[in-house]
């Protein structure tokens, strides 16, 4: 195939955030129809970077050149008109509106007297959108009865309708199952085709080998360098991302397990899920699977008081107990790291001190005043230990990478000496080098004596650390399997069960 | 004041800095030095020492229910009925003030239990209902007028004892009594917020409420804490205004609650939860005091004085809200 010509070249992109480069003589050469992918760890530069592109911010130096002409991104309207569109890995979109409406967002058509908006015929258009991507949603359908997967598709739909050139998506399989991720890529390669270049921002190697045909990768705000992906195999890529080789990813587990801390019988909570019973061990981690819906989120919500429940009982060390709020399942020693950790594990706002303090802030208090210097250095430990990276302890949660804000979730957990700790999801979001860590640390958690309970939709990683398996389906456990036992294909099969 | 100055650099500073909004208090500051010398050579009659009592005393009661609505807005809420509280607890404690009958104790305590029984009642409410806190203050705000005139039989309480006029009317080694009152309550609120458990979960719970429930905060619990200090602030201002205007009135107090929530937002406060502080409150409320006293020696009408208020109440919300964008 002839090589096609740039559509948008990038050179010495710099931008400097109080003081500090966040994106340093950054390059990006892509070419029309081309899918690139831009790798590198959380905290590369890759969403300021590509913040810089869409106009959300601008930059301190560097050109950027689109179909040959200097591009001087005024705002994001103008960036859309020119033909550059993102899909973010949060959904924007309006809930209340229908599909039709969002897609159209802005670009309304109306006619007659009253000028009345003309939905119908945009129905009709969206219809034939989706239809000719081979989704079907119906177009009058509310945004918010969609999934994850069908907003995706209907965020393409829309940057297909505004005549995109460059589609930069970030993220975009993060919340979709693997037969949505195939519809995705036959999307994307039809795009490709048409002439469409695509800026791919993903984690998941395999997904990276398998579409994209070229790949540049940025380390802490540096351009490491550009590579046809058929150059490139996992480790060489993540030698590029990381700037050196990997420990081996999962350590080897030593310790037997010890007595029994947890256990729940005849679990069940009203159309979440019914009769689940396990035990988990100190040292041992008790890895929970399932697809997406299957409950295990849910179960971990309802132990740690977050959910009430309607059946069944938990015991903690051979003890009945009753959990009716996370501070109550706090007080009993069950620590908790939420798969959401903006919307549950982080107060923002606040510095990483007060973080990581917050749920044992009464250690460091006496009679209700707060010991600054008792409380600084719990932090300053905290974050010496678990290597947490930020300007100092009075930094803004808000501003840390997010391998790092998922840390000082853990440290504000671990502050509490937990016996049990249940981790859902604990490396979303986070790269390689980030999630290395904190499978040291669950290690580390193990040799100590504490329960774990883990949830992990990447299977590899369940598999690397769990003792045992609990598979959830629909809400009911279908299978308990121990470390022998446990294989991906085991696990998928007891996960379909009705 | 010293205690109106931002803190001193430190090892905190930067927390400051950025959660805070230092620069914003001292721009707050600079703008409250800045109108005070305008003022000053316009005209002569400010910078004397009555006038500046005067504002002090005037800001005070302002300052006082600013306070307790700070608690409250840094928790995410809001309080409507703060200027009813005022009129139910003035009323209340005035039923009890009358020359030759009780000892003054009793109607200071009558009136602060009133308060912090309407407070608490504000906040079991909002806690137990999950009904915004603006619907469930502006119902309490109609029913603590209601109570108000009820109490009173819709007439002034006058003929109050000496000894109750005192508490808002007098001074202690020549400083009003209303100042020293307002620097004790400021102290106690900034320690509070600042230094103390309770005060850290308000900061948590305004800035991401399920994020501070699942860290094991009771959320509850830190609601009602600060509705029933809002409550109790408010029964402080009524008392005290009841004493210094010698009367009981069951119309005092209305749109107090705007005033105390113009000073808390001028201050820094954010209205979406999570930030503030006493300093930036007290300085909005003698900005607030300093100009309105301004525009009374310039002879300013009162209606042109509501016009220039809201548009410093703008203001200051739109050059922070830019402040944050800066630094963004």
């Amino acid at each position: 195939m002839i090589p096609q010509a740039y559509i948008l070249e990038v050179t010495d992109l710099t931008k400097t955030f109080s003081g500090i480069k966040a994106l340093d003589a950054v390059q990006l050469h892509v070419r029309k129809g081309e899918m690139h992918a831009l790798m590198g760890e959380n905290g590369a530069g890759k969403s300021t970077f590509m913040k810089l592109l869409i106009g959300l911010l601008t930059p301190d130096s560097g050109e950027i050149l689109f179909e040959g002409a200097s591009m001087k991104a005024t705002s994001v309207h103008d960036v859309l008109q020119k033909g550059i569109a993102m899909i973010h890995q949060e959904m924007l979109n309006v809930p209340e509106l229908t599909v039709a409406q969002n897609i159209f967002l802005g670009r309304e058509t109306a006619g007659g007297l009253f000028r009345w908006l003309d939905d119908s015929n945009r129905n009709k258009q969206a219809a034939e959108l989706l239809a000719h991507m081979g989704v079907s949603i119906p177009p009058d359908t509310k945004m918010k009865h969609l999934s994850v997967a069908q907003m995706q598709m209907v965020e393409i739909a829309k940057a297909i309708s505004n005549d995109v050139k460059v589609l930069i998506m970030d993220e975009p399989t993060s919340a979709l199952a693997d037969a949505e991720v195939t519809i995705l890529f036959g999307i994307i390669r039809e795009l490709t085709q048409k002439g469409v270049a695509i800026i791919y921002i993903s984690h998941k190697m395999d997904e990276i080998f398998t579409i994209a045909d070229t790949i540049t990768v940025l380390r802490d705000g540096q351009y490491i360098g550009t590579h046809p992906a058929t150059d490139l195999n996992e480790n060489s890529l993540i030698k590029l991302m990381v700037g050196r080789e990997l420990d081996r990813l999962f350590p080897e587990s030593t310790t037997p397990p010890g007595a029994e801390v947890l256990s729940v019988r005849q679990l069940g909570r009203k159309g979440a899920f019914s009769d689940i019973n396990f035990a988990v061990h100190a040292g041992e981690v008790l890895g929970l699977a399932g697809l997406m819906g299957a409950g295990r989120t849910e179960v971990t919500r309802a132990i740690y008081g977050l959910d009430p429940l309607h059946t069944g009982d938990i015991h903690l060390k051979g003890q009945p107990v009753t959990i009716n709020s996370p501070q109550d399942a706090i007080r009993l020693g069950i620590g908790y790291v939420s798969e959401d950790r903006k919307q549950l594990g982080l107060i923002p706002a606040l510095s990483v001190k007060y973080n990581i303090t917050l749920g044992s802030l009464s250690n460091h208090a006496d009679g209700g005043f707060i010991r600054s210097q008792r409380e600084s250095t719990a932090a300053v430990d905290v974050m010496a230990d678990l290597q947490i990276k930020a300007t100092g302890p009075d930094q803004p949660v808000v501003y840390l990478s997010g391998g790092n804000q998922q840390k000082v979730v853990i440290g504000k957990v671990l502050q509490a000496n937990p016996v049990v700790v249940l981790l859902d999801e604990p490396t979303r979001g986070i790269d390689i080098g980030a999630k290395s860590e904190i499978y040291k640390l669950i290690h580390e958690l193990k040799a100590s004596g504490i329960a774990i309970i883990l949830i992990s939709s990447e299977l590899p990683e369940l598999l690397g650390l769990s003792d045992r398996v609990l598979v959830l389906a629909k809400g009911k456990q279908t299978a308990l399997l121990s470390k022998e036992d446990a294989t991906q294909e085991t696990i998928m099969r007891y996960a379909m069960q009705p | 004041m010293k205690n109106g100055l931002p803190p001193s650099p430190s090892k905190t500073t930067l927390s400051y800095k950025t959660r805070f909004g230092r620069l914003g208090q001292y721009g707050l500051l600079i703008a409250f030095l800045g109108i005070c010398l305008t003022l000053s050579l316009i005209t002569p009659r400010f910078f004397t020492v009555q006038n500046l009592m005067i504002i002090v005393t005037q800001v005070s009661i302002n300052a006082l229910l600013a306070f307790g609505v700070t608690f409250i807005i840094i928790t995410g809420g809001i309080d409507l009925s703060i200027g009813s509280m005022v009129a139910v607890t003035g009323v209340a404690a005035a039923s009890f003030a009358h020359p030759d009958t009780y000892p003054v104790v009793v109607p200071v305590v009558i009136g602060l239990l009133a308060g912090l029984l309407f407070g608490a009642f504000n906040g079991f409410v909002i806690t137990r209902s999950h009904v915004p806190p603006f619907i469930v203050t502006l119902g309490t705000m109609t029913i603590g007028r209601g109570l108000a005139l009820i109490l009173s039989k819709g007439r002034p309480i006058s003929n109050l004892s000496d000894s109750f006029n005192f508490i808002g009317g007098g001074k202690i080694l020549g400083v009003p009594t209303l100042i020293v009152i307002l620097i004790v309550a400021f102290i106690g609120c900034s320690v509070l917020l600042k230094k103390t458990v309770i005060g850290r979960y308000m900061y948590a719970v305004g800035g991401n409420e399920q994020a501070a429930r699942a860290s094991g905060i009771p959320i509850g619990k830190v609601k009602l804490v600060v509705y029933t200090l809002g409550g109790l602030l408010a029964a402080l201002a009524g008392i005290l205004l009841t004493s210094r205007i010698t009367t009981g009135q069951p119309n005092a107090g209305q749109g107090f609650e705007l005033d105390a929530i113009a000073a808390a937002i001028i201050g820094g406060t954010s209205t979406s939860g999570g930030t503030g502080t006493m300093t930036g409150t007290l300085l909005g409320a003698l900005l607030i005091g300093v100009i309105s006293n301004g525009l009374d020696l310039l002879n300013v009408t009162s209606y042109y004085q509501e016009v220039v208020m809201g548009a410093i109440i703008i203001g200051a919300v739109v050059l922070d809200s830019m402040n944050q964008t800066n630094k963004n």
